[in-house]
């Protein structure tokens, strides 16, 4: 490891890589041929790639995105856009070749799936290395596979509902991901079966200038109800790593759909994510979107409500440590009548990193007695770092109930004194008031997320002050 | 934000223990302070001998609460002379957490809220700090036994700690505070300003639970404006600040003389400042 390497992990335990074990890789780059080859390599069929290629076009003409942080650092020519890590999938660890379970081991992978999970998916650079859900669930007609299996075993769903909800010309990096997809999860619930302990899937990306494409396709059906929880962390490498993930969720009448995401990348990822769902009559959607990790993230999950008396919730959290660049935030569009939606966004800002929150409330003619709340706090710990929220309104018919509220604090003189006057060091004291400022979201996780986020932050804060 | 180093922070004496070898005395001396270039403290002279009970008064704006900061170590009260020792280490020197665990504790007159920590994390958190955490189940109840002696609703475990808190539940949640830590010197200001009649008593019950527990321990300067909580708390010591100094110290008597005539005999009076009465 070279010396700025060592000093880019100090306060990244997962900054650790394996050696290269591939068996199978595309060339650095992107083209119809690389895209073709992928395509060819999965046996996908012909409209999959007639999908990829027209996705292809889009990506290609559509110019960078300069309204929000900096990507300009993205070289789209040094990338390898399909890294394939094993010749099959294991439905037991003991398939998993040594190396690469040893690195799920390190993250904790297996033993929460014995504790407290229904069914999890582990994907390495390109490819679901892992895959196992519960058979009661299996019985009930549950499906949760990654997305290549889901299109292979289930493709007349998949294909009903595949890029409806996001399609591949809706941005730059949806339609980069819908050019070279890769793993990601499939999950459908049929009608009336609640999953009432969570799906995980987990992503890992280890090779250098790796590109990560997973792609997430949840469908639950009228009435039931599902959980599903994603983890993401990556080695840190001097070259930067692109992860652009597009994931559709369709919450069918009376359907609740809980996403949690903890995004922990290594601080050279590129994470440029669109995650959009769609709530139909009755139905709810829950975004639970954390992130701490990467160098620059763009995700900002959106939930269309469709059907009369949806609802939507989107919590976010996100920490931007120094050199970070969190630019998140949430899309609400109301398009029927007596709809909800409700988006507390909480962020912290420290040395030199930034955070901004960008908003999107949208409420169609037809949409009457809407009612919509956006809270957003953001909390700087110093001098350095900084802050913006940008929200934008687009309200079409006035029986609507709205309410905004942002703040932006710093973290108070008076509160350290506070807390140390009763024996408690100035770093616990800070991060006690960044744990504090974090409880709405950290009270949603499950407990084991809980307690990993509170520790993460505290290694995030070493150091912070002196 | 202090500037003190953090490599001062090692293993240390917890506070309120009797381990601890020197007796937790506090001994101020010709303090001077100023905040944001404005003198406060001109040369504050005070001696709380272990255990006993002080009261200080005097009017508004005399300097007492600017001295309960500076004995906590806030950082913006800046220390421009004299010097404060407390259980034989020189105080000034010390952040505010090592006072803490020294054994020092102050009880604010307006304590600021810190939204998300919940009032029993905050306590454990302080326990586990002075390396005095206890476990889980005999924490819980203690603590239930504390509260209920405060009148206070077990519901505010669960609250953030001084978040939407009325006037009264702030003092109280100050005095839980007291009795959970146990310091050797309780430094409790105005913990009566704002209180009805039966607040009052609650609260004053609560301190006095506290001493007689820990009675000939700990140690307690009572900043205060009324006589009324002196009925309940009796002091061995009582002083009269006026313009930044100590100007008349006496017995329990001299709070009497206080409520019977007010601050102006002291004010006029006496010139030079630590006269006996």
């Amino acid at each position: 490891m070279t010396v700025q390497a060592r000093e880019l992990t100090k306060d990244y335990r997962y900054g650790f890589h394996d050696e290269d074990v591939s068996v199978f890789r595309t060339e650095k780059g992107i083209s119809p041929e690389v895209v073709a080859a992928i395509s060819q390599h999965k046996g996908e069929p012909e409209w999959m790639l007639r999908f990829r290629l027209k996705a292809l076009d889009h990506f290609l003409r559509r110019p960078m995105p300069t309204w929000g942080a900096d990507l300009s650092g993205i070289d789209f020519a040094n990338i390898y856009y399909y890294i394939k890590p094993v010749e099959e999938q294991g439905r037991s660890w003991d398939d998993v070749p040594e190396s690469i379970r040893l690195t799920f081991d390190r993250l904790g992978i297996p033993e929460a799936e014995r504790k407290f999970l229904a069914g999890v998916s582990a994907q390495y650079d390109s490819e679901v290395v892992y895959h196992n859900i519960r058979a009661d669930l299996a019985k009930l007609g549950v499906v949760f596979s990654d997305c290549d299996t889901g299109l292979r075993e289930h493709e007349e769903i998949f294909r009903r509902y595949f890029g409806t909800v996001i399609p591949p010309n809706d941005n730059k990096f949806a339609a980069l991901n819908s050019a070279v997809w890769s793993g990601g999860s499939f999950v459908y619930v049929p009608r009336g079966v609640r999953v009432e302990i969570p799906l995980q899937a987990y992503f890992r990306i280890n090779s250098d200038n790796m590109g990560q494409f997973e792609r997430t396709l949840i469908i639950a059906e009228e009435g039931s109800y599902v959980h599903y929880i994603e983890g993401c962390t990556a080695p840190t490498y001097s070259n930067d790593s692109l992860h652009a993930a597009v994931v559709e969720i369709i919450a069918q009448p009376g359907a609740h759909v809980r996403y949690t995401t903890i995004q922990n990348w290594s601080d050279n990822v590129y994470n440029l994510v669109t995650k959009r769902a769609i709530a139909k009559e009755g139905a709810t959607v829950e975004w639970i979107d954390g992130n701490l990790g990467s160098k620059i993230t763009m995700k900002y999950p959106s939930i269309y409500l469709m059907g009369e008396g949806a609802h939507g919730e989107i919590l976010s959290a996100a920490f931007a440590g120094d050199g970070q660049h969190q630019d998140a935030g949430s899309k609400c569009i109301h398009a029927a009548p007596n709809t909800t939606s409700n988006v507390v966004s909480r962020s912290i800002s420290k040395g030199r990193g930034r955070t901004s929150y960008r908003g999107h409330i949208k409420v169609l003619p037809r949409a009457t007695n809407v009612q919509c709340h956006v809270r957003c706090d953001a909390l700087l710990l110093d001098e350095e770092s900084r802050s913006d929220t940008y929200p934008y309104m687009d309200i079409e018919n006035p029986d609507v109930t709205f309410g905004h509220e942002a703040t932006v604090s710093k973290v108070g003189e008076d509160q350290i004194f506070y807390l140390q006057s009763r024996g408690i060091e100035e770093q616990d004291a800070t991060a006690l008031i960044v744990n504090g400022f974090f409880e709405p979201f950290v009270k949603e996780l499950p407990m084991e997320y809980a307690v990993e986020l509170n520790r993460l932050l505290a290694l995030s804060m070493e150091g912070s002050v002196g | 934000m202090s500037s003190a180093p953090l490599t001062q922070s090692g293993p240390e004496p917890p506070g309120g223990g009797s381990a601890v070898s020197a007796p937790a005395e506090l001994r101020v001396e010709g303090l001077r302070v100023q905040i944001e270039g404005k003198r406060i403290l001109e040369g504050v002279d005070l001696r709380v001998p272990e255990g006993e009970v002080h009261a200080l008064m005097g009017p508004n704006g005399s300097g007492k609460s600017t001295l309960a900061y500076t004995l906590m170590g806030h950082p913006k009260y800046e220390v421009t002379g004299g010097s404060v020792s407390f259980a034989g280490e020189d105080l000034l020197a010390l952040t505010p957490d090592r006072r803490a665990r020294l054994g020092l504790f102050l009880s604010f007159q307006q304590p600021t809220a810190i939204p998300g920590v919940t009032t029993v994390n905050f306590l454990r958190a302080a326990l586990r700090s002075q390396g005095r955490e206890l476990p889980a189940r005999d924490f819980i109840r203690r603590l239930g036994e504390e509260m209920e002696a405060l009148r206070m609703d077990p519901s505010f475990r669960s609250r953030y700690i001084n978040d939407g808190f009325s006037g009264g539940e702030r003092k109280r949640a100050e005095i839980l505070q007291l009795a959970m830590l146990e310091p050797r010197l309780a430094i409790l200001d105005e913990p009566d300003s704002g209180l009805d009649v039966d607040a009052l008593r609650t609260v004053a019950e609560g301190v006095r639970r506290v001493m007689e527990r820990n009675a000939g321990r700990m140690g307690v300067l009572l900043i205060t404006h009324y006589y009324r909580i002196l009925e309940h708390l009796t002091p061995d010591r009582v002083h009269v600040m006026s313009e930044g100094r100590v100007v008349a110290s006496g017995g329990s008597e001299l709070a009497h003389r206080i409520e019977a005539e007010g601050y102006e005999p002291f004010l006029d009076a006496f010139s030079s400042a630590g006269r006996e009465v």
